[in-house]
């Protein structure tokens, strides 16, 4: 095995486990960096490679660790470990082509975990490229004789033969319900909205970029102060953390006077959790989901695969204007903390005719006082509430809402913390707005008598900004402000992949079915499709064998050197082939060492033939000769009778 | 007029003994308009191929020996001052003349090499800013000793593809050594041949080399040789379009030499070693293989179209 095909080898397989060095366990992304590192110099260095029961100790060793690590050797995180040692581990006894076959074709079955873990563009293109050296690697192993760049061009054109024949299958391929690379039990790293709420905790969350969910508009968007997306609703406070909580009873939600109807699509990435998320109110949705009492939208099971909904909401609404007894006590109950928000609470109770003035009151308090809107407030101790209110006066949206929700129940107005998402980013590319994580935020919900529960944002009080135009808005030194550029560049890349999402991670069985009834093909059937994919890659296949063949009948050789060729594999039954590089003349005078008997007829064919192949003039009645004089040449049985 | 050059060949193998196969390398390479460059170790016959081949074609012929204290003047020449008529005078070098044997070329710095070199390229000399034509026909024969000897400065790559071939003479046979061992004295002979062909003979006949025909199958031939070369990993590049060219030219000598008057797969296959075996080099792995085995390869591996 020569040096350059060794690298070639271990740059194929550097390629194909890198993207996994990132969630492998730390001593086996060493353990497999290192082994590649010895490799490397004992290719470099000549030296012999490694005796084969230390390879047994170190293989038994590692493996024993990963069934340590992971307390089994199945599941996805430890069956791509496992493979990915032992792919790592045949590096070290590469010592016959036959090796270097099995860890090429254990490469190309080891670039496909990777998409277990990511399914991005650029995770394709990468693996794409990978793809492009393991097949090199492969092509230089079949033909060693040919440099690295014409096996690269080989690669490239049988890889763009074999693109009509994926698509081909990709399109008509029937597909099972589910995602395409999703298992079942995948624990997704949980990011986004969490059932509970403390101060810090949305903070944290807005300083990702992740995308939460994209929606598009059927009409008219409404109005950015009216995006309050409905996530999970918490009624329990314990004096720092708000939690949903569990409800005694549950009853079905009673809406009167809708108005404002509006219709959306969401493609939401997947989040591990329930919750679905819909504007203010949820009215109709698409996909099978619950109504909670307090208005969420709930799948019935967790979304870990990218979902597609459509939903119908009314912005205008009155909601559960005859609230349940046990709900209203709900929603008073109060932690025995914080005195002097009670007190100031009841202050305004008593000042204040009515619920709304209460409200009022407290919103003017918020916007009348110092407060200040930031992502980095001091830390808060025992009583919260107090220490936000009267002694740092400063928070993010979270602190507003809850304070806002504890001064409420002090009042006994009946109120709950609303998390959720608010506003969004419009992409006047794909005419989309994207939601991410950066825009999640919390508000307040107050029932009043006579009007239901109505959503009040004590940060628009404070920070209005945030809620008319983003946060970048109400917090342009905290928050990154990227220029217009970078945020364009962004926004034709979100376009991309969320075609990319829609179109090819989510060509599921009804977008399969869609496509194909608009290309014509009447009631779908998956024997239909069968039959329709075996026609298309025949169709192909036949096209690619057309064209190659009538390639191969341009350099058809012409007739004197048919004949020519026929005189040979007659010469090569009697046991006198022709070399291939060999020329008329040193052929005939080979022959005629071997063969006196035969050596003057064909000495004189040769001259014949070189002259009429490399000669000058070749007028018809010497090739004619040449032809003749062919035929009539005593076949193999002869030539031996006559010896 | 090839009963002239049937002469020629003739007379040299009566004194050069057991080397047709290098006689008729250089004659193809004279032909051709190409220089010769003759690379194997002291006394095996260099300098005496060249004398008999500038006697028998009856060429002017001078010998320089290159030493590392050549200087391109000795060359080309220098002019001098006279003082009765008091102006400069040029003496030409020499270099002007018809068949120039530069012996031992490699012994020489590199600035006196390409002085020769680049008469070998241009066929004319500028000294002192006037342009001198070099007699025709010109050729030169260089030799050289293997690298590994004491005190040779190794010719570079893009010189050595000035020379259109690259041979080598290698020990003779016991036979031809006998005769050689029992003859008359080499040199006693020499200066007794007589001329077998004139210098405008041999212009004439450079003139028909070009006209030898070259049929399309033979490109193929030679474009699949090229092609070899540059895809298969044994060389560390492929050859260039000038070796090329100079395989052309050299396969149409050969096969004015053979009295073909068109050129066949044998002629390329005949000149293949001398004109590539300096212009193509082994990667590392395969450079245990000497520069003949290299070219015999070659040859065996591309199929005749």
């Amino acid at each position: 095995m020569s040096k350059p095909f060794t690298y070639a080898l271990l740059l194929t397989i550097l390629m194909v486990t890198a993207p996994h060095a990132g969630h492998l366990p730390l001593w086996v992304s060493a353990l497999c960096g290192t082994l590649l590192l010895w490799r490397s110099y004992l290719t470099y260095s000549g030296n012999p490679l490694p005796k084969r029961w230390l390879l047994m100790l170190i293989t038994i060793t590692s493996s024993s660790g990963i069934f340590i690590s992971f307390n089994t050797l199945f599941g996805r995180e430890a069956s791509v470990t496992l493979l990915i040692l032992l792919t790592t581990l045949k590096l070290m006894e590469l010592r016959t082509a036959r090796d270097a076959i099995v860890l090429i074709y254990l490469a190309c079955f080891t670039i496909i975990t990777n998409f277990l873990y990511s399914q991005s563009i650029p995770t394709a293109l990468y693996l794409f490229a990978t793809l492009m050296v393991i097949l090199t690697t492969w092509v230089r192993l079949q033909t060693p004789s040919i440099t690295f760049k014409p096996c690269a061009r080989i690669t490239s054109i049988l890889l763009l033969q074999a693109i009509p024949l994926a698509l081909i299958l990709f399109i008509l391929f029937p597909r099972v319900q589910g995602p395409l690379w999703g298992l079942p039990q995948d624990a997704f790293a949980s990011s986004g909205l969490d059932d509970k709420m403390s101060p810090g905790s949305l903070s944290r969350l807005s300083l990702s970029d992740e995308v939460a969910f994209r929606v598009s508009y059927t009409g008219d968007p409404p109005r950015r102060e009216q995006m309050y997306w409905r996530g999970p609703v918490l009624w329990d406070f314990d004096g720092r953390t708000w939690t949903s909580g569990k409800a005694a009873q549950t009853a079905a939600p009673q809406f009167t006077e809708l108005e404002q109807a509006i219709d959306y699509s969401v493609t939401l990435e997947p989040h591990n959790k329930t919750w679905l998320f819909a504007l203010d109110l949820p009215d109709r949705i698409s996909v099978s989901a619950n109504l909670t009492h307090d208005f969420q939208v709930l799948s019935k099971e967790p979304v870990n695969t990218r979902l597609r909904y459509d939903v119908r909401s009314h912005l205008g609404y009155h909601a559960n204007l005859h609230e349940a007894e046990w709900q209203i006590q709900r929603a008073l109950q109060l932690p025995p903390f914080n005195p002097r928000a009670r007190q100031l609470a009841e202050k305004w109770r008593a000042n204040s005719e009515n619920d709304a003035a209460v409200v009022q009151a407290v919103l003017t308090y918020f916007h009348q006082q110092d407060f200040l809107y930031t992502l980095e407030p001091p830390p808060l101790y025992a009583n919260s509430v107090d220490d936000f209110l009267f002694e740092t006066k400063q928070g993010f949206c979270e602190h507003y809402a809850s304070t806002f929700v504890f001064l409420m129940r002090a009042a006994h107005i009946p109120a709950r913390v609303v998390t959720g998402y608010q506003g969004g980013e419009f992409n006047d590319t794909g005419n989309y707005y994207i939601v991410r994580q950066s825009d999640a935020h919390a508000w307040a919900e107050v029932w009043l008598s006579g009007q239901g529960w109505v959503r009040i944002d004590p940060t628009a009080a404070i920070a209005p900004a945030r809620v008319q135009s983003g946060l970048s808005a109400a917090l342009p030194l905290m928050a990154r402000n990227p220029p217009q550029w970078m945020r364009n560049l962004r926004l034709n890349w979100d376009t991309i992949a969320n075609q990319w999402n829609q179109w090819v991670l989510g060509y599921n069985t009804e977008r399969q079915f869609a496509f194909l009834t608009r290309l014509g093909i009447e009631s779908v059937t998956w024997q239909k499709m069968v039959m329709s994919m075996a026609v298309g890659a025949g169709l192909v296949i036949a096209l690619f064998a057309l064209f190659m063949l009538r390639h191969m009948f341009a350099h058809r050789p012409d007739k004197i050197q048919t004949a020519w060729l026929k005189l040979c594999r007659k010469l090569a039954k009697i046991g006198l082939p022709r070399a291939a590089h060999e020329g008329a003349q040193d052929y005939a005078q080979r022959i005629a060492t071997v063969r006196p008997d035969i050596a003057d007829a064909i000495r004189d064919l040769a001259t014949r033939y070189s002259a009429l192949r490399y000669g000058m003039g070749q007028d018809e009645q010497t090739q004619r000769e040449f032809i003749r004089l062919i035929k009539k040449f005593p076949s193999f049985r002869r030539i031996t009778e006559s010896s | 007029m090839n009963l002239s050059l049937n002469n020629v060949i003739h007379q040299a193998e009566q004194i050069i003994l057991g080397k047709p196969q290098q006689i008729r390398l250089a004659l193809t390479c004279l032909l051709a308009r190409g220089h010769l460059l003759i690379e194997d170790l002291p006394g095996v016959g260099k300098t005496t191929l060249a004398q008999v081949l500038a006697r028998t074609l009856g060429l002017k012929f001078q010998r320089i020996q290159f030493t590392s204290d050549l200087l391109p003047a000795d060359i080309l020449g220098v002019s001098v001052f006279q003082r009765d008529s008091a102006e400069f005078k040029f003496h030409p070098g020499p270099i002007f003349a018809q068949m120039i044997l530069a012996d031992e070329i490699n012994r020489a710095t590199p600035k006196a090499q390409s002085a020769l070199l680049e008469a070998m390229e241009e066929q004319q000399v500028t000294i002192e800013g006037v342009t001198r034509v070099l007699p025709a026909p010109f050729f030169v024969i260089a030799t050289q000793n293997p690298a590994h000897q004491v005190g040779t400065f190794l010719l570079p790559e893009s010189q050595l593809d000035r020379f259109l071939m690259r041979i080598q003479m290698g020990y003779p046979d016991a036979l031809a050594e006998r005769g050689l061992l029992s003859g008359v004295d080499r040199r006693e002979i020499i200066t007794r041949l007589s001329p077998q062909m004139e210098s405008a003979e041999l212009l004439v006949l450079q003139q028909l080399v070009r006209k030898v025909f070259v049929s399309p199958a033979l490109l193929d031939y030679i474009q699949a040789i090229l092609r070899h070369t540059r895809e298969s990993a044994r060389y560390t590049h492929g050859l260039s379009p000038r070796a090329g060219l100079a395989l052309l030219s050299a396969a149409r000598a050969w096969a004015l030499l053979d009295e073909r008057n068109a050129v066949i797969p044998e002629d390329v296959q005949a000149v293949l070693p001398g004109v590539t075996s300096h212009r193509l080099q082994a990667v590392s792995e395969y450079q245990k293989h000497s520069s003949n085995t290299l070219t015999r390869e070659l040859i065996e591996a591309v199929a005749i179209p």
